[in-house]
């Protein structure tokens, strides 16, 4: 029993539709975690890709250098890490919060990434004949790279949020309850691990297509030349 | 204990990493081609049986793979060592992904040359092995050289299967010691040089497929 | 436009060019070189590829430092005393410069999430301040001077190129520039389209007040329209003249096999 819920080992139909509610609440801390997981990404790597762009050489460097540590490096460890090694400095964070700072501090190397080949795609011609227009600085970004850039950045992003949410397991190490703990939990008091891990797969598969099938459709409606932000 | 006492325990842990890396590395490299080849075969068949097979491995959550492989499997029957689960689970994981690259590749390579090499006379397998795949293989490499890194990145969970690999023996030093920051410093480094040594050798590679299958690229032949 | 800070008479040269040395790397593509423009002055750069005709253009607009000498458009200088940074200039003086100048590009460079109506409001209201309905009505005039007063609603992937390259001209000239250049215009056209874009330029020429640069190799079009033609090799101009004088008996034997080698 979890959550109050009691299997039934009578048949294996009864056995996966008993557990199958326990595991739906696992799969809303796995997109809890997704969501916050992504927030993060979003935000540090926008941190990150500017202050990579920052002319001074002892920033941009060190930036550059830090964005391809925590890309190198496994997302599990750096788990450890934060769960770990913050408390000692005396900062104690709820597991799931430290998972979604583990997934956004992973995911903030590639985010950043995103954002720089956006930026670095939209074509030289168009910042000289802005140049040649003498429009300033913040009306090229406004009015001709962002717009042009941004299509272009968010199917990228969409595909690494497809790609965290299968990486949210990771989690069941530092005791965050999501899908795959719960089935370890059920398949541990059973011994049946066959049906939860299974249903556990299925579901992923489940959220994972919906998930890019969203990106999809948003890839195919956003205009290729972008819309001028006014 | 001094933070120089980890570094034995460690490097032993991360000579089972690369290990482990090497083998999953080549396995999954050619289960990219049989699956991407696959997916690009005349019989319906084969092409459906591929995509299900990367459709499900890439839809899934690497480790979900890895328990079931491990935990899951043997109620079925077959029981494997915890290794073979661990390195059998990396290699379809990145082998259904790889096969992505590899279609992708193939499918890059401009339609003309297809139909040059059919007014040649050429085989569709000829064509497919003299002609498609040189240049589509160049194309490959850099994806498959990120693809490595990522692989080399999953090995950790390995140490979730009781395999002794660097993060297995980083979590039983912590255990022992209680000094966390050290031990997991010392390890997130030993797998950023790890990951840099990789990349090295990747670039090798990619010059060297540069050099010697596709040295007329961009001259448009 | 404010006036430039001008000196007792009005000078005879709005462009001028003083021992210039500009480098790519190891590449000289300008060498000590000197040029005069006079106001209104109808001036077209030809020679090899590579001799520096483009890069003068683009030195003027701004999108190209130099290392030695002195360039001056309306006798203000490009560098500023104590200036930084490659340009040897404050942003807000190279701003205070393209004011003045122009540019149509070889690849259009159009921007291809605005209309074409939005391509060429869109300086003149957020540079010149200009009211939006007055720089509306600016250039629905100037698509009707470059015949694509119908467009005005479509996309830059709706044109061909040659009205992708009117648009584009219109686009500068809503700047109200006194120095326009143009930096091979007609050299990604579709022969049948290179027509439509030169008789635009053509109808510029008879602009007296505006002074323009060309860097083509249309010939024919340069002999008609030019006051003078630069024959650079390089990165110096080996030869200058009347276009009578150029095409008709030219001085320098590379001046003459160039002429052959392009003329056929």
């Amino acid at each position: 029993m979890i959550y109050g819920i009691h299997w039934d080992l009578h048949s294996p139909l009864a056995f996966a539709i008993s557990i199958l509610p326990i595991l739906l609440i696992g799969m809303k801390i796995t997109v809890e975690a997704t969501i916050l997981g992504f927030l993060v990404a979003l935000l540090l790597g926008l941190v990150l890709a500017l202050l990579r762009r920052v002319p001074l050489r002892i920033i941009a460097w060190p930036t550059a250098v830090a964005i391809e540590f925590l890309r190198d490096t496994p997302l599990l460890v750096q788990l450890f890490f934060l769960y770990y090694v913050l408390p000692k400095y005396g900062v104690t964070l709820p597991a799931l919060f430290t998972g979604v700072l583990a997934l956004g501090v992973q995911y903030s190397a590639y985010t950043s990434e995103v954002y720089r080949a956006g930026l670095e795609a939209v074509d030289r011609g168009q910042i000289e004949a802005a140049t040649a227009l003498n429009l300033s600085r913040a009306r090229l970004y406004r009015t001709i790279i962002l717009p042009q850039a941004i299509p272009r950045i968010i199917p990228a992003l969409g595909n690494y949020l497809v790609s965290m949410i299968k990486d949210t397991p990771v989690l069941s190490t530092v005791t965050v309850m999501e899908m795959l703990n719960l089935a370890q939990i059920i398949g541990d008091r059973t011994y049946r691990y066959l049906i939860p891990l299974t249903i556990v797969g299925a579901l992923f598969l489940l959220l994972t297509v919906i998930a890019s099938t969203v990106v999809n459709r948003l890839d195919r409606v956003l205009p290729k030349e972008g819309v001028p932000l006014r | 204990m001094h933070w120089t006492g980890f570094i034995a325990p460690l490097a032993r842990g991360a000579w089972i990493t690369a290990e482990i890396t090497a083998y999953s590395t080549v396995l999954g490299a050619a289960l990219s081609f049989v699956a991407g080849l696959g997916r690009v075969s005349r019989s319906r068949a084969v092409r459906v049986t591929a995509a299900v097979y990367i459709e499900i491995f890439r839809g899934t959550s690497l480790l979900v793979q890895m328990f079931w492989l491990y935990y899951a499997l043997p109620l079925l029957g077959p029981s494997l060592p915890p290794m073979a689960s661990g390195v059998l689970a990396l290699s379809l994981n990145i082998g259904a992904y790889g096969a992505e690259v590899v279609r992708g590749a193939i499918n890059a390579v401009p339609r003309e040359q297809w139909e040059a090499s059919t007014a040649l006379n050429f085989t569709r397998r000829q064509a497919l092995w003299r002609i498609i795949m040189p240049q589509a293989l160049a194309e490959m490499m850099p994806p498959f050289g990120n693809l490595a890194i990522q692989n080399l990145k999953d090995t950790s969970l390995v140490s979730l299967i009781t395999i002794s690999d660097l993060t297995f023996h980083a979590d039983a030093l912590r255990n022992l010691t209680l000094a966390s920051t050290p031990i997991y410093t010392l390890t997130l480094l030993m797998y950023f040089g790890m990951a840099l040594v990789l990349t090295a050798l990747i670039r090798l590679i990619e010059r060297w497929s540069r050099r010697h299958l596709a040295p007329s690229r961009g001259a448009h032949a | 436009m404010s006036p430039p800070a001008e000196p007792g008479t009005a000078p005879d040269e709005i462009i001028r060019f003083e021992k210039v040395t500009k480098r790519f790397g190891a590449l000289t593509v300008l060498d000590d070189f000197d040029f005069h423009v006079a106001p209104g002055e109808k001036v077209t750069l030809i020679g090899p590829s590579g001799s520096g005709k483009s890069t003068v253009l683009r030195i003027l607009m701004t999108l190209e430092p130099f290392q030695q000498g002195r360039v001056e458009l309306d006798g203000i200088s490009y560098h500023e005393p104590g200036g930084k940074g490659p340009f040897k200039a404050s942003p807000r003086h190279l701003r205070e410069i393209r004011t003045q100048v122009g540019m149509v590009f070889q690849g259009f460079n159009l921007f291809p999430h605005m209309t074409v109506l939005r391509n060429i409001i869109e300086a003149p209201v957020a540079v010149l301040k200009i009211p939006k309905e007055e720089a509306i009505e600016r250039a629905t005039g100037l698509l009707d001077l470059v015949g694509l007063a119908d467009k005005k609603d479509a996309y830059p992937r709706q044109l061909s190129g040659g009205q992708k390259q009117r648009v584009a001209i219109a686009r500068a000239l809503a700047m109200r520039p006194r120095v326009i250049l143009f930096d091979e215009p007609t050299s990604a056209l579709d022969p049948q389209l290179v027509g439509e874009v030169l008789n635009v330029i053509r109808d510029l020429a008879h602009e007296h007040d505006l002074t323009m640069l060309m860097v083509t190799h249309e010939m024919r079009f340069a002999r008609e329209i030019s006051d003078r033609v630069c024959f650079f090799d390089q990165g110096r101009i080996a030869e200058q003249g009347a276009p009578e004088e150029i095409f008709g008996e030219p001085r320098e034997e590379r001046t003459r096999e160039f002429l052959q080698s392009v003329l056929g």
